[in-house]
């Protein structure tokens, strides 16, 4: 399973690509796995509402069960990728990319400091697959 | 792999909407091993079985099966069950797993002193292969496997599939054809891995708990625990069909039922579409266009053949004819939902 380098991630399976003040915001392969075939991305904000980072922007749902969607870091919603509405499997086919899901504009310089890298996010699923 | 009744049961294989395309479109096998076997044997096996079930079992000849409920005196739902009539003094009931405990000692008491009675759960395998390639899979699995095609729907007999003796009936828990291969559990992984070779060039795929019940849900067939339990009757549950007021057997539950039947049922389970953005599940509250609580859902879920999210849930009768529109309470969200006619998917 693949956590690329460079990103950040989360213990709910969050990722954080950081770019500047900007960070865009997906789900992780194995949050993919576990789910199985999505059908639904539900993203409840919409751009200009401020996040808290641990507080839930949306849900995701698959053919056997629901999940929250978490913000990784406090800030401003500032884009919201609206393709997940008509294509929830793009998360399927392209959980890095394409299903991108939110882009948070943090004021603060450190906000993702405190995430994982992709090294603790391996050991994280590790631990928490057995 | 999740736990379920006891059993480590896998939830899927290859993907959900993958095994459950499989068995529309080609065969799936399924290990449905965990479901508990009842046998009762001896003179007066039918009329014991025919006191415990609300169909009539008595219409039954040797190597026909027949879907029942068993109820409570309340004439609410312990189990749905299929029985299986081998010979006038030899029957299988099959019940679900999670009501095997309940069952055994149900249907224990009550043979007590008129027959034999046997868990049969711990012995025996319960293999389904279904989808509309099940019967080119069994012509490849030699003996007289192939001939399984002349088997009628509800009929069972038994046979030699992959050299491994077993008992085969026409009948499913899909909405599609095919069979359910009842065989001692320790040559049920022979049998699994020989059909899954042979039927892999058609198609055939392993199909977990997951696509079991998508495809049940898009037949319409009920799933106990969730469309149905003890506080749940037949008759509101779309289950009339099995509940036979005039057999000639006595039978648990008679007087109740009679009465439930007699009276307006205050709710119906239904089947309904969610055409707004949302996915019922089991539990969410049901809700009529003003937002009050009217039912519940059942079960629910994407389905993949339809296309559509689904679901089945308790309306007020009043509520229940095809096109009322209500709310499904997803989490706080109120999602527009409309009732539709079932079973969602028929095989053509």
């Amino acid at each position: 399973m693949e956590f690329p380098a460079g990103l950040k991630y989360t213990k709910d399976h969050e990722w954080a690509k950081v770019d500047g003040n900007r960070i865009t915001v997906g789900i992780t392969a194995f949050a993919v796995e576990q789910l199985g075939d999505i059908t639904l991305v539900n993203i409840d904000v919409k751009v200009g509402d401020e996040l808290t980072a641990g507080k839930a922007f949306g849900t995701i749902e698959s053919v056997k069960t629901l999940s929250d969607l978490f913000a990784p870091v406090s800030g401003k919603v500032v884009e919201v990728n609206k393709d997940l509405d008509g294509k929830p499997e793009l998360v399927n086919e392209d959980p890095y990319g394409k299903a991108w899901m939110i882009v948070i504009e943090t004021s603060d310089p450190n906000a993702a400091a405190q995430l994982l890298d992709e090294k603790s996010y391996a050991e994280h699923v590790q631990a928490s697959s057995h | 792999m999740v736990p379920f009744a006891g059993w480590e049961m896998p939830i899927q294989y290859t993907g959900i909407v993958d095994e459950h395309q499989a068995v529309r479109t080609a065969a799936g096998i399924f290990d449905v091993s965990h479901m508990g076997e009842l046998e009762l044997r001896g003179e007066h096996a039918a009329a014991v079985v025919d006191y415990l079930v609300t169909n009539d079992a008595s219409k039954l000849v040797d190597g026909q099966a027949m879907y029942t409920c068993a109820c409570n005196e309340k004439g609410t739902i312990l189990d749905d069950l299929i029985v299986y009539r081998a010979a006038q003094d030899r029957w299988l009931v099959v019940c679900n797993a999670s009501n095997r405990e309940k069952m055994v000692a149900h249907f224990a008491k009550a043979a007590k002193d008129h027959c034999e009675f046997f868990d049969r759960s711990d012995e025996t395998a319960l293999v389904a292969l279904q989808g509309p390639k099940a019967f080119d899979v069994l012509d490849k699995a030699g003996g007289d496997a192939a001939k399984l095609r002349e088997l009628k729907s509800f009929h069972f007999r038994d046979a030699v599939i992959c050299n491994v003796r077993c008992t085969v009936a026409r009948t499913g828990y899909t909405g599609e054809d095919g069979v359910e291969i009842f065989c001692p559990w320790n040559d049920a992984p022979a049998l699994w891995d020989q059909l899954l070779e042979l039927g892999a060039p058609l198609g055939l795929k392993p199909a977990g708990l997951g696509a079991r019940d998508t495809l049940r849900l898009e037949a319409r067939l009920s799933l106990y625990g969730n469309d149905i339990d003890e506080t749940t009757n037949p008759i509101e549950a779309g289950l009339g069909w099995v509940v036979k007021l005039d057999k000639a057997s006595p039978f648990i539950g008679k007087e109740a039922l009679a009465a439930i039947k007699a009276a307006p049922l205050p709710r119906k389970l239904v089947g309904f579409e969610v055409t707004g953005r949302g996915i019922a599940r089991h539990g969410y509250p049901l809700r009529d266009m003003d937002g009050k609580e009217v039912g519940v859902c059942t079960s629910g879920g994407p389905g993949p053949t339809v296309g559509k999210n689904i679901g089945l849930g308790y309306l007020p009768a009043e509520m229940t004819a095809v096109g009322t529109k209500f709310l499904v309470d997803c989490r706080g969200k109120n999602v527009e939902a409309v009732v539709v006619k079932t079973p969602f998917y028929k095989r053509s």
